[in-house]
Parts: structure tokens; C-alpha cells; sequence
């Protein structure tokens, strides 16, 4: 089967952006498995409801890593709501297209982000509601991001 | 550098056949069904086509019947066959689980018609154990058919103990043998073939010409109908250009087997051995032993084929993958699956296939590359 990958899909598979991992990170996910071929885990990092860090690690195929790091261009520096609603028709554009069966890759990558941006802003409630329930802390301007950040990777 | 290791997908055309059979596009023209001078031409052509590859395979040569490619070939036998020799008492077909999608796509039709199609495991070696087929033939099979070698895994199987068998309950067998030129001597009464399929540009003769062998004396019903071409078993103008370069390709592949086998042998002892020293968590898919020694399928753990695949083809060198990712209808190799690979490891796979005009150089520049490709993939992969 012939696939025709467009030269910046090509640029983007053979020179990812962003790839790599985050310690501690404020948001992980991991989307797609070995089985079914395309697997992706994000990592985020936030503050102050921005992205400041986003990574991704990928066993897939080239327009996997291709679709994860546009994306991951595209919403560093992102806020949290405005990334939560990444169209991934604009990964397709951005790319100058995708073969059609290669479409469910850009699909999986912002469906991936989304599931890191869920978990961060489920230990965000968490830490919230732990906080009330806690005595105050001192340090308030960090203290939800170093409750975050000093929870394990999963 | 650009290096081709797929010579399992398609070859290149021998410049030998190339210039041989040039003269039959633009001098030697004339239709072989027509009775004039230039009709006559043709005709003798193809006679002499015919009588080259019927020494060759050793059958004969009222049994050749050229087509468009192995696919028509398998369609025109394995459904040809069913039809014209379906009874109150015979009703099966049985293929193996690795054949090529064309036999495969082929059964499943004749399923749809009502025949019964039973699909024969193989181990993981990739073999067809005989245990297996004689579980499953009887008196009602019609056709067994299974390919000689392998596509994907380089394979061979055991096909003349497997003809055997099939005839003791009177059925006939069929053997896709389009990998196996010139890894085994191809012969249909010394394998016991009644019917046998081969491809010109497997062996570096031309694209778009095929070969159905069909033991004279046995029903077949034409796949292709029109003006009675090949004795009414395919229709159509015959392809001098193509008949012609198809048994000049034949007949070199068998003049230079032992010096050819000889070579790729050593070649792929030297790759093998390298990609083995110098890359970690490799395996290879498929025996080592009874497998053609053009045939490299390796597993490449943690990496997936396709991400693999282009990141090669960006340094130059052509391989193929049996990973999801490649495929059309996203489904992993079927034969692997067959095979009992891992379904961890189903989308990690290479096929490198080497042939007539690979040299050591090639494959010295080819570890190089992948060596690089691979520690790449591996360091931003999430499994480890």
C-alpha cells in the first residue's frame, strides 16, 4: 500500500518536536496500545491554567509521532481550556493532509492530550477538596502545583 | 546509496530480458492468433516460450497458460478447479492459514458459493505439519492448495509429502509457488503438482505476466472468456513481449542457481549475524532451517514496522512491514498472526528481502541505517 505522506509529516516524524517525557508531571495519559499498533503517552506541565511544558512518547507510526508532535506545538503555551478544545482537522491541515487511513492517528493524539488534561484537572479538584478539608498552607501561591508535582507518574 | 531490499514484493527487470524482448513490442508486433506473417511471428514465440518453461518445470508444455500475474493465476485454478469439479460428493477446498490474499480472498468466495473451505494451521515454525492436513482431507476435498514459499516469513513447506497425501483421497493439489524461483526445483512431476502458479516479476523478468500450470486431462473452467485464447482456458491477446521475457527470466534464474544461492546465502548469513551483534531485542520471525535464504523477517521490539519502514526509506533503503499501521484495512500480518507472534510484537516487524543485485556494500550501509533507526524509535518509545 502506498502511503503519500506530505513532506512536513515526513519533517515531523524524522525531527519530532517535543518528544520526550516530564518528571512529575501535572497531567499523564497513555491512548492506543501495542495490539492495535499506536500507543502515546503525554505529559504535561501547567501553571497558572497554561501549558508551559507538554512532551510525548510514541510506539507508532510516522504520522503517529508526526501527529503528536504538531499538536504538542501547537498547544505549548496554550491555555488549559483553549487546548481542551484542539480540533484535530487542524492537525490534518497543519500537516498539508494525511492519507485517509492515517486520519484515526490525528484523532488519537488530541484524544490523548484531552485524557492528560482530564487527569490534571482531576488532581487539581482533588487537591482542592483535600485543601479545604486541610489546614491552611503557608506557602499558597505552589501549593497545589507542589501537591501535584510531587505525585508519582502513574 | 539506495538500497532495494524488497525483491520478495518485485524485482528488477534483467537488463538481458530487458533487450531480448524489446523487438517483440516494436518489430516483432503481430497478434499470435493471427494466421499472416506477422501473427506467425508471434506465434512462434510463443511456442518457443512455452517449450522453454515446460523443460523447466518439467510438465507439459498443452498444460501452460499464461496470465496476468499470480493473482489471476490462483483465482483462475483455485476457483476454475472448485467449479468444474464439484459433485453430490466433493465440495472441499482446503488452503493453509499463511497463503496469499488472493487464494485466500479466492476460498472465501468459493465459501459464499456453498463449498466448505477449511483452513490448515501452521506451527510457529511457520510449516504446515502433514498431521495437520490429514486431519482435515477426506474423500470430499476437491483441491488442497499451499503455497511452496512463503511471502512474508520466506518459508518452505514440505510439498510433495503434502501432494501425496492429497491424492491418496483422490483430490488435486495446487501449489503457490511465485517465492520459491529459483530457491527450489521447481519440477510438477517430481513435486507432484497438478496445478501451479508462478509470476514473471518475482524473478526479474517482466510486470503484469503469469503462469497457470494445469495438468492436461483435469476440468478447469476458464476464469476469462472471449476469443478461445490458450485452448479456451483464458481469453484474451497473448503478451508476447511478456511470455517471452517471463521464460528468458526463468530460464536464467535456473542457469545461475547454484552461483545465485551461493551468494545470497553468504550475503544473508552476514546480515543476519550483524543486525543480531549489533541490535538488541531482535528475533527472527519463522524457521531458520527450511525458510529461502533471501528471506529476513525480524522482529524489532519496542518499535513499530511502519515508523520503522519510512524511517529507512528517508536514508535510502526500501524494506517492507507487516504491521497494522501499513496495511490498507489496518489489521497485522495475518501470517505472523499465524505464526503465534506475540500480539505485543504483531506491529514490530521488517521483511527484508534480498536478491540478484544486492552486494555487501549495500548490506554494510543498510546495518549502518538501521542501527541509527532503531536506537531512535527505541528512545522515545513508551515501552520498554
Amino acid at each position: 500500500m502506498a502511503l503519500d505522506y506530505t513532506k512536513k509529516t515526513i519533517k515531523h516524524f524524522l525531527k519530532p518536536k517535543n518528544i520526550g517525557s516530564i518528571d512529575n508531571p501535572d497531567g499523564y495519559a497513555k491512548i492506543g496500545n501495542m495490539v492495535c499498533g499506536d500507543q502515546l503517552d503525554f505529559f504535561l506541565k501547567v501553571e497558572k491554567g497554561k501549558i508551559i511544558d507538554v512532551k510525548f512518547l510514541s510506539f507508532g507510526c510516522a504520522s503517529n509521532i508526526a501527529t503528536a508532535s504538531v499538536l504538542t506545538e501547537k498547544v505549548k503555551g496554550m491555555t488549559v481550556a483553549r487546548a481542551k478544545k484542539y480540533d484535530w482537522q487542524k492537525i490534518v491541515e497543519d500537516l498539508g493532509g494525511l492519507p485517509r487511513q492515517k486520519i484515526h492517528c490525528s484523532v488519537m493524539a488530541v484524544q490523548g492530550l484531552k485524557k492528560a488534561i482530564d487527569d490534571y484537572e482531576k488532581h487539581l479538584l482533588q487537591t482542592a477538596r483535600e485543601k479545604k478539608t486541610l489546614k491552611p498552607v503557608k506557602d499558597k501561591k505552589t501549593s497545589v502545583e507542589k501537591n501535584l508535582n510531587s505525585r508519582k507518574r502513574k | 546509496m539506495k538500497v532495494y531490499l524488497d525483491n520478495a514484493a518485485t524485482t528488477r527487470l534483467d537488463p538481458r530480458v530487458f533487450a531480448k524482448i524489446k523487438q517483440y513490442f516494436g518489430v516483432k508486433y503481430g497478434n499470435a492468433s493471427s494466421i499472416h506473417l506477422f501473427g506467425q511471428e508471434a506465434y512462434l514465440a510463443l511456442k518457443e516460450a512455452k517449450e522453454i518453461i515446460a523443460k523447466i518445470i518439467g510438465g507439459e508444455s498443452a498444460g501452460l497458460v499464461f496470465t496476468s500475474g499470480a493473482t489471476e493465476a490462483n483465482n483462475f485454478i483455485i476457483k476454475g478447479v472448485a467449479r468444474a469439479n464439484r459433485s453430490e460428493k466433493k465440495n472441499k477446498i482446503i488452503i493453509s492459514a499463511i497463503e496469499h490474499p488472493c487464494v485466500r480472498e479466492s476460498a472465501a468466495e468459493l465459501s459464499e458459493e456453498g463449498f466448505e473451505v477449511v483452513i490448515v494451521p501452521v506451527n510457529k515454525e511457520g510449516l504446515v505439519e502433514t498431521s495437520s492436513l490429514k486431519k482435515v482431507i477426506d474423500d470430499k476435498t476437491i483441491l488442497v492448495s499451499i503455497m511452496a514459499v512463503n511471502n512474508e516469513i520466506g518459508t518452505i513447506q514440505d510439498i510433495k509429502t503434502m501432494a501425496d497425501i492429497t491424492h491418496k483421497h483422490g483430490a488435486y493439489f495446487h501449489s503457490d509457488a511465485v517465492q520459491a524461483i529459483p530457491y527450489l526445483d521447481i519440477n510438477v512431476k517430481k513435486m507432484g503438482l497438478d496445478f501451479l502458479s508462478l509470476s514473471a516479476h518475482k524473478f526479474y523478468g517482466p510486470k503484469g505476466v503469469g503462469l497457470a500450470y494445469v495438468k492436461p486431462g483435469i476440468k478447469i473452467k476458464p476464469l476469462i472468456v472471449g476469443g478461445g485464447q490458450e485452448d479456451g482456458y483464458r481469453s484474451g491477446t497473448y503478451n508476447i513481449p511478456g511470455i517471452m521475457g517471463f521464460a528468458y527470466a526463468l530460464k536464467l534464474a535456473y542457469q545461475e542457481r547454484s552461483a545465485y544461492l551461493k551468494k545470497i546465502k553468504a550475503l544473508r548469513n552476514y546480515f543476519w549475524n550483524k543486525i543480531k551483534k549489533e541490535i538488541p531485542e531482535v528475533k527472527l520471525n519463522g524457521s531458520m532451517i527450511k525458510r529461502i535464504p533471501a528471506n529476513l523477517n525480524i522482529m524489532f521490539g519496542y518499535v513499530e514496522g511502519e515508523a520503522i519502514l519510512i524511517d529507512l526509506s528517508s536514508k535510502g533503503v526500501s524494506v517492507s512491514t507487516g504491521s497494522a499501521c501499513s496495511a490498507a484495512d489496518l489489521k497485522a500480518s495475518s501470517v505472523l498472526s499465524a505464526i503465534g507472534l506475540n500480539k505485543n510484537f504483531l506491529n514490530s516487524n521488517i521483511r527484508f528481502s534480498l536478491g540478484r543485485y544486492n552486494t555487501k556494500v549495500e548490506i554494510d550501509y543498510t546495518i549502518k541505517c538501521l542501527k541509527d533507526t532503531i536506537k531512535r524509535l527505541r528512545k522515545f518509545s513508551p515501552i520498554k
